[in-house]
């Protein structure tokens, strides 16, 4: 009998037995052990009165956490001040990312250098990003008080950092920029995605620019845009080092969001509570991450 | 005429909102370089100079001298350094599960470590800072190389799977079958070809661990302090000494800056891909 030619058989089709798991099983026992143990961690916490200031209270106390949270106004300002920051924040950066990935996407001497350059924000430590920006704001000695002034905008100096009315607008342009490179990353992969012959067809059609930019640009780039937002809304809102290092959440908390309060909280070491508003933060935040997830989820079908 | 026109044009719809969208991203940094190396006299002056009148690196000096920079840098590169050999090893092998297994639940598993990443910072903040007190490991490297590292493992393993589904898998295959198995044939084969996405991936490891500070400030005492908190901890009682502050600042950024440009091309790469796909 003539033995059988060897099959070349495809990796996917070999039997798998139980090597993926134990290929899996280090990184998993990792995140478990670091992530979802502490979360139900929290979950418990949030109903303790555990503040580490007074050890021997610490007891559980039922809903009382979350009790006080649904009373506490500082709490539904902080939320309103996430939405804002999140609204205003996230949606600069995605204008200015467009602009800056439409830029880029041009022929020009330089490009590449001009897109690393561009990309050092997001390479930058929050914690550097909060402490530049609060030098340029400085009310004494900051720049951008002398720009305005030699500019004849302004006559005196403002302590942007230091007033009401101020404060929140410049952590929300400090947090702009930061997230400016990121956006402008992501869409120019996905400009140089779109085919050109689409272009190159509305030409002759004598289609104008902003027609080809709203009926072949934004369409293509849908998935991009919807992925790259929602990813950018959930680290916006839990980002705590620009702000914490720009004005701490003050002046009179007019610059403390959700996550900043928590920080705040959690410093001032009153754990249990801190959980409770942190879990509240979570289940916000979960209205963003669920379409994320069921569309990476469906990315990983195709 | 016609040529003219599209120079105007180029200038009004390229050049101009380039350099205005460039002067905004990249002022903070002149402005951070241009105070690190101004005396103090002129810092605090009645004007504002715009290049210092006296250059000085005194800032820079007093910073290892009297401040001794030196520790939170070395504290900071213990541990990115750990986090990113810790990191790379567990994602690979995570990866190469996905990319080159059918198994059940893998679908489940991979959107399982994105999960991880969505959960607010601050949420797991307190618990496991009550968790490493416990275990007396809180304010040891060890608390930081724990947390970075698994909050670089998820983007970690969807990067590197990326990569691997774009090696062909012909080479194993035939590998396999002229009697290697698969650690072999994963060693001999995939891994050279794998070395420069392994680089990038460690540079995005690498660059999360030395940058972060919302865990550093609480899980670091004055002994194992790292270049986020240092800088932070510049701030006294006094005010804030703003030469010191951005010398510091410039000294951090430099080595990711340094990274990032050698390994930006196919980090960009690998992270645009998840997104544009589908």
């Amino acid at each position: 009998m003539i033995p059988k030619p060897k099959e070349v058989r495809s990796l996917h089709e070999r039997k798998a037995g139980i090597w993926p798991y134990l290929l899996v099983a280090p990184a998993l026992l990792i995140v478990v052990a670091v992530v979802f143990i502490p979360v139900l961690n929290a979950i418990l916490m949030s109903f303790q009165s555990y503040d580490l200031r007074r050890p021997s209270d610490i007891a559980f106390i039922g809903f009382n956490n979350y009790i006080a949270v649904f009373k506490d106004t500082l709490f539904w300002q902080s939320v309103l001040r996430t939405v804002i920051w999140v609204v205003f924040g996230v949606g600069f950066q995605f204008v200015f990312g467009f602009c800056l990935a439409l830029l880029l996407n041009k022929n020009f001497k330089g490009r590449g250098l001009v897109r690393s350059v561009s990309l050092i924000p997001w390479v930058t430590p929050g914690v550097l990003i909060g402490l530049m920006w609060r030098w340029i704001y400085d009310g004494s000695y900051g720049v951008l008080n002398d720009l305005l002034m030699k500019m004849h905008i302004i006559e005196d100096p403002i302590p942007f950092l230091a007033r009401q009315g101020t404060s929140f607008p410049a952590v929300i342009v400090t947090i702009i920029w930061q997230g400016i490179p990121f956006f402008a990353i992501m869409l120019l992969a996905g400009l140089q995605g779109v085919p050109h012959e689409l272009y190159e067809a509305a030409d002759i059609d004598g289609a104008n620019v902003f027609s080809k930019f709203f009926h072949i640009t934004v369409p293509c780039l849908r998935n991009t845009i919807y992925v790259t937002t929602l990813l950018r809304i959930i680290w916006v809102a839990n980002s705590v080092d620009v702000i914490y290092n720009m004005t701490g959440g003050g002046p009179a908390y007019a610059t403390q969001t959700l996550s900043v309060y928590v920080f705040n909280k959690a410093n001032a070491l009153n754990l249990g509570y801190s959980s409770t508003m942190s879990i509240m933060l979570t289940l916000i935040l979960l209205m963003v991450a669920i379409p994320y997830l069921k569309t990476m989820f469906r990315n990983q079908e195709a | 005429m016609e040529r003219r026109q599209s120079v105007i044009s180029r200038i009004l719809f390229l050049f101009l909102p380039l350099i205005l969208l460039l002067l905004f991203i990249l002022f903070p940094f002149y402005w951070t370089f241009v105070t690190s190396i101004k005396p103090e006299m002129e810092l605090y002056g009645k004007t504002v100079t715009y290049w210092p009148r006296n250059v000085t690196f005194d800032a820079y000096k007093s910073l290892f001298v009297d401040y001794n920079f030196v520790k939170p840098m070395i504290n900071s590169f213990i541990v990115a350094a750990t986090t990113t050999v810790v990191t790379l090893t567990v994602a690979t092998l995570a990866s190469y599960a996905f990319s080159r297994y059918r198994f059940k639940g893998r679908k489940a598993l991979m959107v399982m470590f994105l999960t991880n990443n969505m959960f607010p910072t601050v949420l797991l903040l307190i618990p496991l800072y009550a968790i490493m007190r416990k275990l007396g490991i809180l304010y040891t490297p060890i608390a930081l190389v724990l947390a970075y590292t698994t909050f670089t493992i998820p983007f970690s393993v969807w990067l590197l799977n990326g990569y691997l589904n774009d090696l062909p898998m012909s080479l194993e295959e035939a590998a396999l079958v002229d009697g290697a198995n698969r650690p072999q044939a994963f060693i001999r084969i995939v891994l050279p070809i794998l070395i420069p996405c392994l680089v990038a991936t460690g540079v995005y490891i690498f660059m999360n661990a030395w940058n972060e500070y919302t865990f550093a400030v609480m899980f670091t005492n004055e002994k194992s302090r790292t270049i986020p908190v240092s800088l932070r901890n510049l701030i006294g009682q006094l005010g804030v000494q703003w030469d010191l502050l951005t010398a510091g600042g410039i000294i951090t950024i430099i080595p990711v800056c340094v990274m990032f440009f050698f390994a930006q091309k196919r980090l960009v790469e690998g992270l645009t891909a998840g997104a544009v796909k589908g």
